[in-house]
């Protein structure tokens, strides 16, 4: 299977192309404004929302700051449980370390629930380049695999496609389809086909959304059900996660998975919500004999290691700040060429790929801070977003390198025109007589606008400036005052 | 409002210092000069600085955050007295009062005095109208408006809140609401150029926007968002009255020759 590749440094050449396309544009917009109307009507009480963030922020900042402790705590409690753990710096060694669970089953047949980690990996093509079969079990995941296509969304990994779209994809792909538009009957449809890999899968593959270090157990959030199959039939499970994922006490959860689903989906609670705390034990008649979790770093303790760059790390994948991001709802997820798209996905991404690859990124935002007024954990993006423009930018001279591709978009003309800008800009007397000599000469001035009037015309400018009329003014009054006159 | 809005506002002062910032010094001086009179009109003493320039957001958007210190510094230094400071764009003022602290905050020299000068920085709008409690009395013919406001006066500042309860004490103006309202109308100073197909599917959809208000007149308290709107508006030939002007001048027009 090859799937559709989409590259972060080809950023805006996507987006361009995402932007010509009008009925990704429609699908977008009318899946965000339904998003954010959810979670709007969620968030009824602006109080009790204001406590709830102020809540969920301190749970995750205070588990970061214990971050490599209550990993081992988890390492150790998950083994007290019969829970297998393993550690994977990046990519290429998780892949290695899941297939090697898997062949060591002698098994081929893998399905997997939704798990953005896994997509981070590419976990799917490598298994299939070992002749692995694995199916993804979310229905939206599932859609996307049959297009041969990432999600586009973290939480809605099908939500650029519209009913019409799926309905061809089953056609192709399945068999005895009865073509329909009926959006109950396409799930029907997309249920039973899956019914029959669960069946036949020997192992199965789950992402994680909280790992309580208290209790080695591990929690699953979702709404159909395809989670407890994964995780229950197969008679192996392999958790993966990012390292960020641990939590300290089992009461940091509930707060936590309330804000999450929430602000993702506008439901109070999911369908299933999965606590997974160790294999079958004696007596029990289901679950998995084996249960493997994998913990993944692959630039998250680039992340951790600065103080203000670490709240990346708060995070718990809801999608709020893409749902309400002006330029994700215009662009789609598929134009950033990331695992994560949108707000999160710009800051996050720099510690997974490097700063030279995602430079655009960083710089493709407003800063209009949507994504901040929404995020439940009180991320602010805008702020990292500016940290990482600046990190970017930093002359070569200055570089400290803590972060991958620090100073990678440095351009020595740049940097020379923020200097001199930055130098006139101190000087009044000398910016004043400029800027009253721009305003006159405007017309006939060069003025590089290129980019600006691809639908705008030129600013109009005063006659006079601000400055040159306050003068005026001034030496108005005190005549006026000289010859006793007043207003 | 955003949390960071909500803020307590001082008794209203004798005398206050003016910011113009430097969109307001190139495109439109009438607007500040509308400012000082409607300040003026309140019994506050308006001073003017002359050597501000700019409040440095720029350079620090653009990711040059030691250009931007400097610029921010040498502004920081125009203005001794304690007198509140009034900008005349959301977007400075929350650059001031957010981002100064956020500048400087390592900073073992700089820090609490750029702490104490962020304090001392009110909108335009809101500290006419929280601060002056100013009371508008109306003089002009019916008409409808559309208020645009910046997302960082908005989410910075909650100037949206302020502007709208001045605009509806107007009582023969008739305060419109645009859909997605709150959405950034692409400008985000440098994206604008650097993201431009991005930027300019965003000032479509919110040209349009304001104009489906059916309102007649578009304010803003944001010469950066202005800016882009006119500009687009003008582009396709549609620029006229609705052309957006600084929500001072709307005011003082609206209210010129009323009493205090
Ligand atoms: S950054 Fe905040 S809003 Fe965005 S996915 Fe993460 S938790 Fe949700």
């Amino acid at each position: 299977m090859s799937v559709q590749h989409y590259q972060a440094s080809q950023f805006k050449q996507q987006a361009s192309d995402a932007l010509a396309n009008q009925t990704l544009r429609s699908n977008f917009r009318g899946a965000m404004d339904y998003l954010q109307q959810k979670r709007k009507d969620a968030f009824s009480d602006p109080q009790e929302l204001a406590q709830l963030r102020e809540h969920a922020e301190n749970i995750r900042q205070r588990c970061l700051s214990k971050l490599p402790q209550l990993l081992e705590q988890l390492e150790k409690n998950c083994q007290a449980n019969g829970i297998q753990v393993h550690w994977a710096e990046d990519a290429k060694q998780a892949q290695q370390l899941i297939a090697e669970l898997i062949q060591s089953q002698g098994a081929t047949k893998v399905v997997k629930g939704k798990s953005m980690v896994t997509e981070e990996i590419e976990l799917n093509q490598h298994l299939e380049g070992l002749g692995i079969e694995c199916v993804e079990s979310d229905m939206g995941e599932y859609i996307v695999q049959l297009a041969k296509e990432t999600p586009s969304h973290i939480i809605m990994p099908a939500i650029h496609k519209n009913k019409q779209q799926v309905a061809d994809l089953f056609q192709q792909h399945i068999k005895d389809f009865d073509y329909t538009l009926s959006v109950d009957k396409l799930i029907q449809t997309g249920r039973e086909a899956l019914r029959t890999k669960f069946k036949q899968a020997e192992v199965g593959i789950s992402g994680v959304n909280f790992a309580v270090a208290e209790t080695g157990t591990l929690c699953l959030v979702e709404n159909e059900g395809n989670g407890r199959m994964t995780t229950t039939v197969p008679p192996v499970h392999i958790a993966v996660t990012g390292i960020e994922k641990v939590v300290e006490f089992l009461s940091d959860v509930p707060p936590l998975f309330s804000i999450l689903t929430r602000s993702a989906t506008g439901q109070h609670i999911t369908t299933y919500f999965n606590m997974i705390s160790g294999p079958r034990r004696a007596p029990e008649r289901d679950g998995p004999n084996e249960v493997h979790l994998v913990l993944l770093d692959n630039g998250r303790s680039q992340a951790y290691a600065d103080e203000a760059l670490r709240k990346t790390l708060q995070c718990i994948r809801c999608g709020a700040c893409m749902n309400h991001c002006p330029v994700y709802t215009r662009v789609g997820g598929h134009a950033y060429g990331t695992t994560y798209p949108g707000p999160i996905g710009k800051i996050i991404s720099p510690h997974l790929q490097g700063l030279a690859q995602t430079s655009d990124l960083v710089t493709a935002s407003s800063l209009c801070g949507a994504c901040e007024e929404v995020c439940p954990v009180k991320i602010p993006i805008p702020s990292l977003l500016q940290r990482l423009r600046h990190d970017a930018k930093l002359p070569a001279a200055e570089q400290t390198p803590s972060l991958k591709g620090q100073a990678s978009a440095a351009s020595w003309t740049e940097h020379t025109a923020w200097r001199m800008w930055a130098w006139l800009s101190t000087h009044p007397s000398i910016y004043n007589w400029a800027m009253a000599v721009g305003v006159k000469l405007a017309k006939y001035l060069p003025m590089p606008m290129g980019e600006w009037t691809r639908c705008r015309n030129k600013p109009e400018l005063a006659s006079q400036t601000f400055h040159q009329t306050m003068k005026r003014r001034a030496s108005k009054s005190l005549t006026r005052s000289a010859t006793g006159g007043g207003r | 409002m955003s949390e960071t809005g909500l803020r307590i506002y001082p008794s209203k002062p004798s005398k206050v210092y003016f910011y113009a910032t430097c969109l307001l010094d190139l495109l439109d001086p009438d607007g500040g000069l509308a400012a000082i009179e409607l300040i003026e009109r309140e019994g506050v003493e308006v001073i003017w600085v002359e050597k501000q320039s700019c409040c440095g957001q720029p350079a620090y958007t653009s990711g040059y955050q030691e250009q931007a210190k400097t610029v921010a510094l040498s502004q920081m230094g125009l203005f001794p007295k304690d007198y509140p400071i009034v900008v005349m764009s959301g977007s400075c003022a929350g650059m001031m009062f957010k981002h100064y602290p956020h500048l400087f905050a390592n900073d073992d020299i700089y820090a609490d005095q750029a702490e104490a000068f962020a304090e001392r920085v009110f909108e335009f709008s809101e500290f006419l109208a929280h601060i002056c409690r100013a009371k508008l009395h109306d003089q002009g013919p019916l008409t409808s408006v559309v208020l645009h406001t910046s997302c960082s006066g908005r989410r910075e500042l909650g100037i949206h809140a302020s502007s709208q309860a001045l605009l509806s004490q107007l009582d023969k103006v008739e305060l419109k609401k645009a859909e997605y309202e709150s959405e950034c109308c692409g400008f985000g100073g440098s994206f604008s150029l650097r993201h431009s197909e991005i930027s300019q599917a965003m000032v479509e959809d919110k040209a349009r926007h304001l104009q489906g208000s059916g309102a007649s007149y578009l304010v803003s308290a944001d010469w950066g968002c202005l800016a882009n709107i006119n500009g687009h508006l003008a582009y396709r030939g549609e620029a006229s009255r609705f052309n957006g002007q600084h929500l001072a001048s709307f005011l003082w027009q609206r209210t010129k020759g009323a009493k205090a």
